[in-house]
């Protein structure tokens, strides 16, 4: 499993094609890519802030949960922080598992917890000022369904 | 004792500090909060609502009932927004 928190772009492409390269004894590999959204032209940047530190503490508790429920032969979760224009990828996850319907829900209990339990913070900014994004209730409800 | 305390997103901005070391003798969450509130507005403006905070003590998820006997870090920051 491998975990990384970065300002860099990363290549999906080459990522994603390496992880299933080394995930032997596979036979389902998820991928999940998350994209700044740019509202329709009224987002000019993305601001993302971590807790540097605790973010990869988190990430890892939260992965090794995952590979406890499921049977994972492997998993990767790439978190970008910093600025982002609109359309640039933020984040992905890799799951690879023996059957597909582990790594389909293992890539979405890592998304759902992603989402709410890793110490990120999205700031927008756009033509009219910048905004902190709201978690919203969803996020939070997502969570008890596993 | 002697504390690192970090703020993280609006909380920062409101208090507008990333971090600061507190001298504290607060016994949990609840009491350093209401002896941050005492000193500014600032602070008070930052901890107005406590639903939209979380706090978390060296870098795992608490209550702001928990105890802070032994903590070295403590962060304040809104809900998490990743993925």
């Amino acid at each position: 499993m491998r975990l990384s928190v970065q300002e860099a772009p990363f290549d999906l492409g080459a990522e994603s094609q390496a992880f299933a390269a080394g995930a032997a004894g596979a036979g389902a590999v998820v991928t999940f890519t998350g994209i700044v959204r740019d509202n329709g032209g009224a987002l000019s940047a993305m601001e993302i802030e971590h807790y540097a530190g605790m973010t990869e503490k988190a990430i890892a508790a939260i992965m090794d949960e995952a590979a406890g429920r499921w049977a994972l032969v492997d998993a990767l979760v790439i978190h970008r922080f910093g600025r982002l224009a609109g359309g640039e990828m933020i984040m992905m996850v890799a799951t690879a598992a023996p059957h597909r319907a582990d790594a389909f829900a293992a890539a979405e209990f890592l998304m759902d917890y992603l989402k709410s339990r890793a110490p990120f913070w999205k700031k927008e900014l756009g033509p009219e000022g910048a905004a902190w994004v709201a978690a919203k209730d969803a996020d939070e409800a997502a969570l008890l369904r596993w | 004792m002697s504390v690192e305390v970090l703020y993280f997103a609006w909380v920062r901005e409101r208090i507008g500090l990333p971090r600061e070391r507190v001298q504290t003798d607060a016994a949990t969450v609840a009491d350093l909060i209401a002896e941050l509130v005492a000193r500014e507005d600032r602070y008070a403006m930052a901890f107005a609502d406590l639903a939209s905070l979380r706090v978390a003590l060296d870098q795992e998820l608490a209550s702001f009932d928990a105890p802070l006997a032994g903590v070295r870090e403590v962060a304040f920051f809104p809900p998490m927004t990743g993925g």
